[in-house]
C-alpha cells in the first residue's frame, strides 16, 4: 500500500513538474495565449514547411493538432475544452456546424488573398457568400482500378462496375452517401435525389452489384487496393492519389454520368481565442505560392486559380485530379439532406449491405 | 466488522454502479423514445420490427451462436489440458497474453495474414492448393472472433476445473466408470457453471460485434452492433441506435435469467 501511494505521488510530482516546465519554456520564448495559434486539421494535410514559414513571418507560434473524422472534430469543438483557432471541416460538416452555432463569421477585409480563389468554388450552397468558410482543397469520388486486371474496361461509365468479369473484385468505401450516390448517378439521377421511387430504383440496381462486391471497408481501402486485394475500388480522389503513390500501376477515373464534388474548408470555430491570427493564417494559406506548394505536398486539388500557375505542369494538367469542364459540370456537391433523409439513405445502405450474394 | 463500516465500504461501488451503469442505461432507454427531430415517438421500436432489423437480429444471433459454439469446442479441451500441465500458471499466462494486445491491432493483423497475397495464401500456394479468398468471408469472421473471445471462455472453465476435487475423478474411476463416462457424468456436470459463465462472456458481446464485421468480414456480415454504430456516428439517429441497444440489453437479461434458472435446478 505504501509503495502504491509513493508511486502515485511520484507520478503526480512528475506531471506537475512537466506542466511547469512547459509553461516556463513558453514564457521564456514569449509565447502566450495571444500569440499562439492552434490549428486543428486532418492528419498529414499541410506542408509542415509552410507552418514554420508562417511562424517566422508573423511571430505566432502554431500548435498543430489533427483529427481523423469530421464527427470527432465536431464533438471536440462542441465540447470547447481546447481553444482551436482554425479548423478544416468538409462541406457537409460546415452546414451542421453552422446550424449548431459552432463557427465564427469571417472578416473578408482581412483576407485580401481570397480574390485568387476560382469563383467556381465560391458562394456554394453549404455556405452562401463564404460567410464562414474558405475552400482549402477539393476533390471528387471516382474509381481506382488496375488496368492489368480488368481487361478492356475503362470505367468512363459507372455501368462498367456491373460487368460480370469483375465478380468479387470491387471494394467500396463504407459510406452511405457515396454508395447510394453512385447508384443514383449510374441511373442518371442526382446524388441528392429525395424521390422515393428513384431511391428504391437505385437500391434495386445496387443489389444487382453485390456479386461483384468483395467488401465494403473504411480507411483500410487504401492499403487493400495498393496491395491489389481487389482490382477496382470506389474511393475519394484524395485517397486515390495516396493509393497511386503506393502502387503506380493503378489509375483513377471519374465516370461521365457525374459524381460527387467535395470541399475541405478553412473555418474559425467558436473556440477560437486568436481570431486576428486565424485570419492571418487563412490569408497566408491563400497566397498562390503557398497554396501551390501545399497542393504539391498534399496531392489534393487546390481551388486557388492563381496557384495553378505555380504548380508543376504534370500536376496542373493531370485531368484525373483537375478534370476538364465537361466532367466538372456534371459534378455535384452533397446537399444537406436533413437528418430524416440522411437516416433514410443509411437505412437503404444497410439494406444493400445485407443483400446476400 | 460492523454493519455501518461495511456500508461505508460499499459507497464507492454503489456510486460507480449508479454513475456508469444505472444512469447510462436509463439515458439509453430515454433516448430510444425520441426520433431524429427530438419528438417523442414509439416509432423506433416499430421500425425495429420491420424485416430489415429482424433479419439483422436473426443473423446477429446466428453468428454469435457459431462463435460461442466454436469457442467452447476449442476452449474446453484446452482448459482441461491446462489443468494437467506442469507449469499451469505459465501456460495460462501464454493463453491470456494476446488479450494484452489492443483488439484493433490484432484484427488489423488478420488483414495481412488472410489477404490474397498474405501469409496463409502463400502457404496454400506452396502446398499446391492455390490462392483462395479467405478475407471477407464468413469463415474468416468466425475464426477471428473465436480467436478474440477464447481467453474469456477458457478462464471460467479453467477455474471450474481447478475447483473440481481430483478425488471425485479417482472415485469414479475406482467404481469402474470409463474415462468417457467419468467425463460425461462427473467432470462436465460439475464444471457446467464455468461453461455457462464462459458462454455468457462470449455470446453477449458477440451479439454486438461491429469492428470485426467491417475489417475482417468487409461488411458482408451485418450485426446489430454495426447498425448501432451507424446510427450513433453517421446518421446521428440516436433514438434508433438506442432502441436497438435496449433490445440487446433485454436479450442479455433474458439470457442471464434462462442460464441462471438451469443452474439451480440442474448441477447443484
Amino acid at each position: 500500500m505504501k509503495e502504491l501511494v509513493r508511486l502515485f505521488l511520484a507520478v503526480l510530482v512528475v506531471a506537475f513538474g512537466l506542466m511547469y516546465a512547459v509553461s516556463a519554456l513558453n514564457k521564456s520564448q514569449g509565447y502566450s495565449g495571444a500569440n499562439t495559434l492552434t490549428v486543428y486539421n486532418w492528419g498529414d494535410y499541410i506542408d509542415p514547411a509552410l507552418i514554420s514559414e508562417f511562424e517566422k513571418e508573423t511571430g505566432i507560434k502554431v500548435i498543430y493538432q489533427t483529427f481523423d473524422s469530421n464527427e470527432a472534430m465536431m464533438t471536440k469543438i462542441a465540447q470547447g475544452g481546447t481553444t482551436f483557432d482554425v479548423s478544416i471541416p468538409s462541406e457537409y460538416a460546415i452546414s451542421k456546424m453552422k446550424a449548431d452555432n459552432l463557427l465564427l463569421p469571417l472578416d473578408h477585409a482581412k483576407l485580401p488573398n481570397l480574390k485568387y480563389i476560382d469563383p467556381r468554388y465560391l458562394d456554394l450552397d453549404f455556405d452562401p457568400g463564404n460567410a464562414y468558410s474558405i475552400p482549402y482543397f477539393w476533390g471528387t469520388v471516382g474509381i481506382v482500378y488496375n488496368p492489368e486486371l480488368v481487361g478492356d474496361l475503362k470505367f468512363d461509365s459507372w455501368q462498367d462496375l456491373w460487368d460480370p468479369s469483375l465478380k468479387n473484385n470491387i471494394l467500396l468505401v463504407d459510406s452511405a452517401r457515396e454508395v447510394i450516390g453512385m447508384g443514383l448517378n449510374s441511373l442518371g439521377y442526382s446524388l441528392n435525389d429525395r424521390n422515393e421511387d428513384h431511391l428504391q430504383e437505385a437500391l434495386r440496381k445496387l443489389k444487382t452489384l453485390t456479386p461483384n462486391v468483395k467488401a465494403l471497408v473504411g480507411d483500410e481501402i487504401k492499403m487493400l487496393l495498393a496491395n491489389e486485394e481487389a482490382a477496382v475500388g470506389l474511393v475519394w480522389s484524395g485517397d486515390a492519389s495516396e493509393i497511386m503513390d503506393e502502387n503506380d500501376k493503378l489509375d483513377y477515373v471519374i465516370p461521365k454520368e457525374g459524381s460527387n464534388l467535395w470541399f475541405d474548408n478553412m473555418v474559425i470555430p467558436k473556440t477560437a481565442r486568436n481570431i486576428e491570427g486565424a485570419h492571418r493564417f487563412i490569408n497566408f494559406m491563400l497566397d498562390p505560392k503557398h497554396a501551390a506548394r501545399n497542393a504539391e505536398y498534399v496531392g489534393y486539388a487546390t481551388p486557388n486559380a492563381e496557384a495553378m500557375k505555380y504548380l508543376p505542369e504534370e500536376i496542373a494538367s493531370d485531368e484525373r485530379f483537375y478534370p476538364k469542364p465537361e466532367i466538372t459540370d456534371k459534378l455535384e456537391v452533397y446537399a444537406n439532406l436533413g437528418k430524416k433523409m440522411l437516416s433514410h439513405y443509411n437505412e437503404l445502405f444497410l439494406e444493400f449491405k445485407m443483400h446476400k450474394k | 466488522m460492523t454493519n455501518r463500516a461495511r456500508n461505508v465500504y460499499l459507497v464507492p461501488y454503489l456510486l460507480w454502479m449508479a454513475l456508469f451503469i444505472v444512469i447510462p442505461i436509463a439515458l439509453i432507454v430515454y433516448d430510444s423514445f425520441f426520433d431524429v427531430e427530438g419528438q417523442f415517438t414509439l416509432g423506433n421500436y416499430g421500425k425495429f420490427l420491420t424485416p430489415i432489423y429482424l433479419r439483422m437480429t436473426a443473423s446477429s444471433i446466428w453468428y454469435a451462436l457459431l462463435i460461442t459454439v466454436f469457442s467452447l469446442l476449442v476452449a474446453y479441451p484446452a482448459a482441461y489440458a491446462l489443468t494437467r500441465m506442469k507449469h499451469k500458471q505459465l501456460w495460462l499466462l501464454l493463453l491470456i497474453l494476446p488479450s494484452w494486445v489492443n483488439l484493433l491491432l490484432k484484427v488489423y493483423a488478420f488483414l495481412g495474414i488472410f489477404g490474397t497475397y498474405g501469409f496463409v495464401n502463400g502457404v496454400l500456394e506452396t502446398l499446391g492448393i492455390g490462392r483462395h479468398q479467405i478475407l471477407f468471408t464468413d469463415f474468416s469472421f468466425v475464426f477471428v472472433s473465436v480467436y478474440i473471445f477464447i481467453p474469456f471462455m477458457i478462464l471460467p472453465i479453467y477455474n471450474a476445473l481447478e475447483d473440481l476435487s481430483p478425488s471425485l475423478v479417482f472415485a469414479a474411476r475406482d467404481l469402474g466408470a470409463s474415462a468417457w463416462t467419468t467425463f460425461r457424468r462427473v467432470v462436465f456436470p460439475l464444471t457446467l457453471d464455468g461453461v455457462k459463465a464462459g458462454c455468457q462472456a462470449v455470446f453477449i458481446p458477440a451479439l454486438s460485434l461491429f469492428m470485426i464485421t467491417r475489417l475482417v468480414a468487409g461488411n458482408r456480415v451485418i450485426t446489430l452492433g454495426t447498425a448501432i454504430e451507424q446510427h450513433f456516428l453517421v446518421t446521428q439517429d440516436w433514438g434508433m441506435g438506442a432502441a436497438i441497444a435496449v433490445f440487446l440489453i433485454l436479450a442479455m437479461v433474458v439470457i442471464m435469467i434462462v442460464t441462471g434458472k438451469r443452474q439451480k435446478g440442474g448441477a447443484r
